[in-house]
């Protein structure tokens, strides 16, 4: 019963957004450049499952590599800045400086150093895009912890590393999951952003940009659906991971 | 002649300076002696500003003294803290809400490195101590302020420290929960022979618990007077006995003279 009653709004929503969407082109009837009804979308994704499918593949390779990585960084960053002042003055500044580079723009170079056809560019462009918001939330995490708890550890005699572990590790947790959550959708943008400039040729990007060329907009839009759904399965896996590694978080809380 | 054990805790000559030669310089402390005897407990009383927290945490190593020597148990304090030579509980309970109850009274014995069956057996006689057997397996959020801090008491005393430092461990309590945790303590201390001190700024509070009550006067924080707090009953039942509020007026009068006109 209340499973029912939590899947009602959104299966609502989708049938208000969709229906809508279908009646109000099929009222206006305007061109197909403008805005394909939902129908010839799914139309377009049976036409192009195959390519479709190998597309979101490829682009889900590197959305996936390129997050684990920049979430790796992130977090590394985060302990260097934490546990060594000199990391902190150093580190900080330059991770805000290189932050202020708008890094999708960055696209096109990148494919310079990587070569035009190699995802390694596009992959870059996903780590970088994702370090920031992981690094910022998980270094405040781990330095927001409230004073007594670590005097406590150090009137029991617990070095640096140890108080890291057992206090500023699982204090960061709540603002790190903060962070992945926003960063599994900046993955899935980033990527296909940088497959419009370049990186293997059928991948989501690039049917974008070629179905678009071709004024095929209904192929277009189903590449973008695939994205979407993909942003969509990433979100709902970090917030599946967060649940099952921090349990205690959501005691006596609604979330 | 019976030889005088060595104190628990001797602090002599300590001088603590905030910000030395800063623009907010500030004497916390200015030339502190004081002796606790093993056994006694010892109330720090004094109004904001009079550096009981400050003397409390010189004791714990938490704060290194600008002159002046502080000794536990005959050893540097730093020592001391190294060696585990005592606990401390802070006025916000401090528990880790990622550790179920159990575990946090655990917390310091992990540290110490013991096996996991003593530290389960030890936990389960802690829990006993503090009575809440049957909230083992909860985690903080789920407790009462009063619950929380009777956990933390435990966690403090899990490895049976002979010293136990507590900085106003009941100031965010309610006066009915702050009176039931105090007549706790007083079995707790009866039970285990710790050697205590307390701050407070409660003089009921401090008069009901200690063996001597120390009253500290600020700007600079200094000792104005050490009151040895004589009570025939150490118990609930103390509360209403005129010997208690004779106490209780004799330390307001010390600190009433201590204040600043």
């Amino acid at each position: 019963m209340n499973r029912l009653r939590e899947l009602l709004p959104p299966v609502v929503a989708a049938v208000i957004g969709f229906g809508g969407w279908e009646m109000l082109l099929w009222l206006t009837r305007p061109d197909g450049f403008v805005l394909p009804p939902p129908s010839e979308i799914a139309g377009a994704v049976a036409e192009n499952s195959t390519a479709i499918q190998t597309a979101t593949k490829v682009t889900g390779f590197i959305v996936v590599t390129g997050l684990l990585a920049g979430v790796l960084a992130g977090i590394a960053a985060a302990l260097l800045v934490t546990a060594f002042r000199t990391a902190n003055e150093t580190l900080t500044p330059l991770a805000v400086a290189v932050n202020a580079i708008p890094i999708v723009a960055l696209a096109p170079i990148f494919n310079a150093w990587f070569g035009l056809l190699s995802p390694r560019s596009n992959q870059a462009v996903v780590v970088a895009l994702v370090f920031f918001p992981i690094f910022i939330n998980t270094s405040r995490g781990l330095v927001d912890v409230e004073p007594s708890q670590i005097e406590l550890m150090e009137s029991y005699g617990a070095g640096k590393w140890r108080i890291i572990r057992e206090v500023r590790l699982p204090n960061a947790m709540p603002f790190f999951f903060t962070a992945l959550k926003l960063a599994t959708s900046l993955a899935v943008i980033a990527a296909i952003v940088a497959e419009y400039f370049g990186g293997r040729q059928d991948a989501l990007g690039n049917i974008i940009t070629n179905s678009a060329g071709l004024t095929r907009y209904a192929d277009a839009w189903a590449a973008v659906l695939a994205g979407s759904l993909m942003g969509i399965a990433l979100y709902g896996s970090a917030v599946l991971l967060e649940r099952i590694t921090m349990p205690w978080y959501f005691l006596g809380r609604r979330a | 002649m019976t030889p005088q054990p060595a104190p628990a805790v001797e602090i002599r000559g300590v001088t603590k300076v905030f910000n030395p030669a800063g623009a907010n310089e500030v004497l916390a402390l200015d030339n502190i002696d004081l002796d606790v005897a093993a056994g006694d407990f010892v109330t720090l009383i004094g109004p904001s500003g009079c550096g009981k927290s400050t003397l409390l945490r010189l004791v714990a190593a938490l704060v290194e003294s600008t002159e002046g020597n502080v000794l536990v148990n005959g050893k540097t304090a730093d020592q001391a803290r190294l060696d585990r030579d005592y606990s401390m509980v802070f006025q916000r309970a401090g528990l880790f809400d990622w550790r179920n109850v159990s575990r946090n009274i655990e917390l310091p014995l992990e540290l110490m490195g013991w096996k996991a069956a003593d530290r389960h057996r030890r936990s389960a006689e802690m829990l006993e101590l503090v009575k809440l057997n049957e909230f083992a397996d909860h985690h903080p959020s789920e407790l009462s302020g009063g619950m929380a801090q009777r956990v933390a008491i435990a966690r403090a005393m899990s490895f049976r420290p002979g010293l136990l430092l507590m900085d106003e461990p009941f100031g965010a309590l309610d006066e009915m929960t702050r009176e039931h945790m105090q007549n706790e303590l007083l079995r707790i201390w009866a039970e285990t022979e710790t050697t205590v001190i307390f701050v407070t700024h409660s003089i009921s509070e401090a008069v009901f618990l200690s063996t001597t009550v120390v009253v500290m006067s600020p700007r600079p924080g200094r000792i104005a007077a050490v009151v040895d707090n004589e009570l025939d009953t150490r118990d609930d039942s103390a509360r209403d006995t005129p010997q208690f509020f004779a106490n209780v007026s004799a330390v307001r009068k010390v600190l009433r003279a201590g204040e600043p006109r």
